[in-house]
């Protein structure tokens, strides 16, 4: 039960991975789960922009093409930025607020594997030729009538996928509010944290509406509903609500953790207390309720009116307001600061431009008469990647740089990771920012080809090679992470040496209890104001040492989860296979029955003795 | 290895717990009677508005059917869910807020979106 390395086979280890409730083994697991995916999407990215780099391209048909654009934004914004963010939020924010676990252990895990199974859904249409290709917005009119199962692997895929997500983000708002250490108000907790309670919030409330979107799209395509084809009475566009009204706050649920991740970044190597934090809390809040309130900006073009129009162009307008606030708050922070520029700050200093580049250009498509000249031209695919790339993605570079050290206990390479960063900002400019004239010369998005002579030649080969650019920054970090993990030098508790909240005062990576005792918060970044009145340790113990209740692992989830897999199966194949219903109601059963088991067996966890962490704290002394 | 503790309630605790059931007992029976005299009176009501009797006409039925089924979904929170007891401050928060974002897509739907 030691968090020493003990002599293991391989099965237990294998087994103590796939049963884990830990919330940090989760967060690495979410990790490798999500990095996998921003390959695989990079890797479709990588040969969208070789079709692409010259005219008349014969490469991929065209029919190919739809396929892999639509694959490349499904997994990148479902299977990529959000997993990796939530790898990032279960490793950290449970540590940030002084908390042992995640308030519902077993349902993280059921939310990892509910995750990791529907993107293993999603990318299996591959292999039956037949994936999704109506975008990844999947606009109805498109995927009721799109032949072969592709739209269906999309609509069960992400049912599955999205269950996760929602049961990820009730799991986080429950921790935030219940389990903060004593001492933590609302008004201490680290950015981070705060962003991940509101993009959870969100999540609370803007994945039920893609759920039901999702269903009514099942049935339409499995089961003979009629929810969106006009012709026997339904209507198309209200897809476009439903999805939409997910589909914008989804974009804000991207964007707030990376905002954490840099405010963190920039108080910690501004060596500063964050400028304007109440501000920047409230601006959190505000954007996460405008957030809701102007989904119809991506259907000014469907028709809606000048009325509508009017008005969410003047609603989406007005989030620029808060996000302006957090930037200027940024760089507040970084004013007069003794400024460190290590790898992580580097990402925060390139991230301002990158997104403030980002935000102008989605201020002007909110000006409804001009969306009329950019909606579905290049312009649209620049403005999403410079606040998807320049912000989320950045972010996620940036936290992984960060947060290394904490998760995995040995730092990665400064030099290598500057070069990861040098290739990827340069590449990322390179790419997107020629779009937007791409879209001022009138070339429409989602074209698998276009013909020579209408100007767009050299600016389409400047993007592509930034794409080489970013790919070769990648795979720099890919060989960063496995040289650092071969030669696997420990680090201190805070190798940056400037840490300021409780993360940052416990072992790297942390014992599996995270604190031998509960601290006391004292304030806002309560390590740094333990360290200015001369506590070394940082952490004031609010309590005794005494026994730790901990959780058991569990198999269970992956098993309830298989059982959603095979019922998605069956509900795909029944009306052309005889065997098709017999599998949906087999897997469904299947899940109920594992259900079942883990209601009415109780597991209550066990103890983890006070003499063990008398020992774990003697052995921490002595590495001293 | 420590057991699981198992918590001993002091008489006095004990007394406090029981009287402390005993009352949310009463208003749960009462409550629970005016949710089901409100239903009788929606059945009623509807009841005689299809015997055509006068003054029943659907737009006198039709909202204090809305009013009433209101009604009851707040005597359903706040008694039967324990929301009037301390501590469910945040979860009625987020209800209340998803209870007002929903009420906004919808008015914007039959206000700017659907009819214009
Ligand atoms: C200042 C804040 C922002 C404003 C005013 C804004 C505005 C807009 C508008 C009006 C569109 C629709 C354009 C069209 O299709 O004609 C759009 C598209 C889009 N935006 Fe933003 N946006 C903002 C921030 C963000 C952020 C933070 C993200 C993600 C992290 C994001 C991601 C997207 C995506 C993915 C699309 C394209 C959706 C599609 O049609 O496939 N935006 N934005
Ligand atoms: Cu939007």
């Amino acid at each position: 039960m030691s968090s020493v390395a003990q002599k293991k086979g391989f099965g237990s280890w294998l087994w103590d991975w796939l049963t884990t409730v830990d919330h940090k083994k989760i967060g690495i697991l979410y990790l490798l789960g999500g990095g996998f995916f921003f390959v695989l999407g990079g890797i479709e990215a990588m040969i969208i922009r070789i079709q692409l780099a010259v005219p008349n391209s014969d490469l991929i048909s065209a029919g190919l093409f739809n396929q892999i654009i639509t694959m490349h934004g499904t997994t990148m914004i479902f299977l990529a930025a959000m997993p990796i963010l939530f790898g990032f939020m279960n490793a950290i924010m449970p540590l940030q607020i002084g908390a042992r676990d995640v308030a519902f252990p077993f349902l993280n895990s059921l939310g990892l594997w509910m995750f990791i199974f529907g993107g293993l859904f999603l990318n299996i249409s591959w292999f039956m030729g037949q994936a999704p290709d109506a975008g990844w917005t999947s606009y109805a009119s498109l995927a009721i009538t799109s032949e072969g199962h592709g739209v269906d692997f999309y609509a069960i895929g992400l049912q599955i996928a999205g269950g996760g997500s929602l049961i990820a983000g009730i799991n986080f708002l429950v921790t935030i509010i219940n389990m903060r250490a004593p001492g933590m108000t609302y008004m201490r907790m680290p950015l981070f944290t705060w962003t991940t309670f509101i993009a959870s919030a969100m999540i609370l409330f803007a994945f039920p509406p893609l759920t039901i979107g999702l269903f009514f799209l099942t049935f339409d395509r499995m089961f003979g509903a009629n929810f969106f084809d006009h012709a026997m009475g339904g209507n198309t566009i209200i897809w476009e609500h439903i999805f939409w009204i997910f589909g914008h706050p989804e974009v804000y649920i991207l964007i707030l953790p990376a905002f954490g991740i840099f405010s963190e970044i920039f108080s910690i190597f501004s060596r500063k207390r964050l400028f304007g934090y109440t501000s920047m809390v409230f601006a959190t809040v505000l954007i996460g309720f405008l957030g809701f309130m102007v989904w119809a900006h991506h259907m000014f073009t469907v028709g809606l009116g000048p009325t509508a129009n009017a008005i969410f162009a003047v609603a989406t307008m007005a989030i620029a307001v808060p996000t302006g606030v957090k930037i200027f708050n940024w760089l507040l922070t970084m004013w007069g600061g003794s400024i460190k520029v290590t790898t992580p700050m580097l990402y925060a200093i390139g991230f301002i431009p990158s997104f403030v580049m980002g935000g102008v250009t989605g201020v002007m498509q909110g000006a409804a008469p001009l969306d009329y000249q950019l909606h579905d031209t290049y312009f649209i695919v620049a403005h999403f990647h410079y606040v998807i790339v320049g912000g989320t993605v950045l972010g996620i570079l940036a936290a992984t740089h960060l947060y290394w050290p904490k998760m995995f206990g040995t730092m990665l390479n400064e030099t290598l990771g500057k070069v990861t960063f040098w290739f990827f900002f340069i590449g990322f400019h390179m790419t997107f920012l020629i779009q937007h004239w791409l879209g001022f010369w009138g070339m429409p998005r989602r074209v698998f080809t276009y013909m020579d002579g209408q100007g767009w030649n050299s600016a389409n080969l400047i993007s592509s090679v930034g794409a080489v650019f970013m790919a070769i920054g990648v795979i720099v970090l890919l060989y960063n992470i496995i040289m650092t993990s071969v030669k696997n030098v420990p680090v201190a508790n805070d190798p940056w040496g400037d840490g300021r909240t409780l993360e940052w005062a416990i072992q790297s990576p942390p014992l599996y209890y995270n604190f031998t005792q509960t601290p006391l918060v004292r304030g806002l970044d309560s390590v740094w104001i333990e360290k200015q009145e001369g506590n070394e340790s940082g952490i004031t113990p609010a309590v005794p040492v005494q026994d730790i209740h901990m959780p058991h692992g569990s198999i269970i989830p992956i098993f309830m989860t298989l059982g959603m897999f095979i019922a998605g199966f069956g509900a795909m194949f029944r009306e052309e296979t005889s065997w098709g219903l017999p599998l949906l109601v087999f897997g469904l059963a299947w899940t109920f029955v594992c259900m079942a088991i883990r209601s009415l067996k109780d597991d209550l966890g066990y103890y983890v003795p006070k003499e063990e962490i008398l020992e774990d704290m003697k052995r921490e002394r002595g590495r001293k | 290895m420590a057991e699981i503790e198992i918590y001993k309630k002091s008489p006095a605790e004990f007394d406090l717990g029981q009287r402390r059931a005993r009352r949310s007992m009463r208003s749960q029976v009462i409550m629970f009677s005016l949710m089901i005299f409100l239903t009788l009176t929606s059945f009623m009501i509807v009841t005689a508005s299809n015997a055509e009797v006068i003054g029943f006409s659907k737009y006198y039925v039709i909202p204090v059917i809305m009013l009433f089924a209101a009604v009851q979904v707040g005597l359903q929170l706040y008694y039967f869910m324990h929301m009037q007891e301390k501590g469910h401050g945040i979860a009625a928060m987020f209800m209340f807020t998803g209870a007002l974002l929903a009420f906004l897509i919808v008015l914007t739907f039959v206000t700017i979106v659907w009819w214009n």
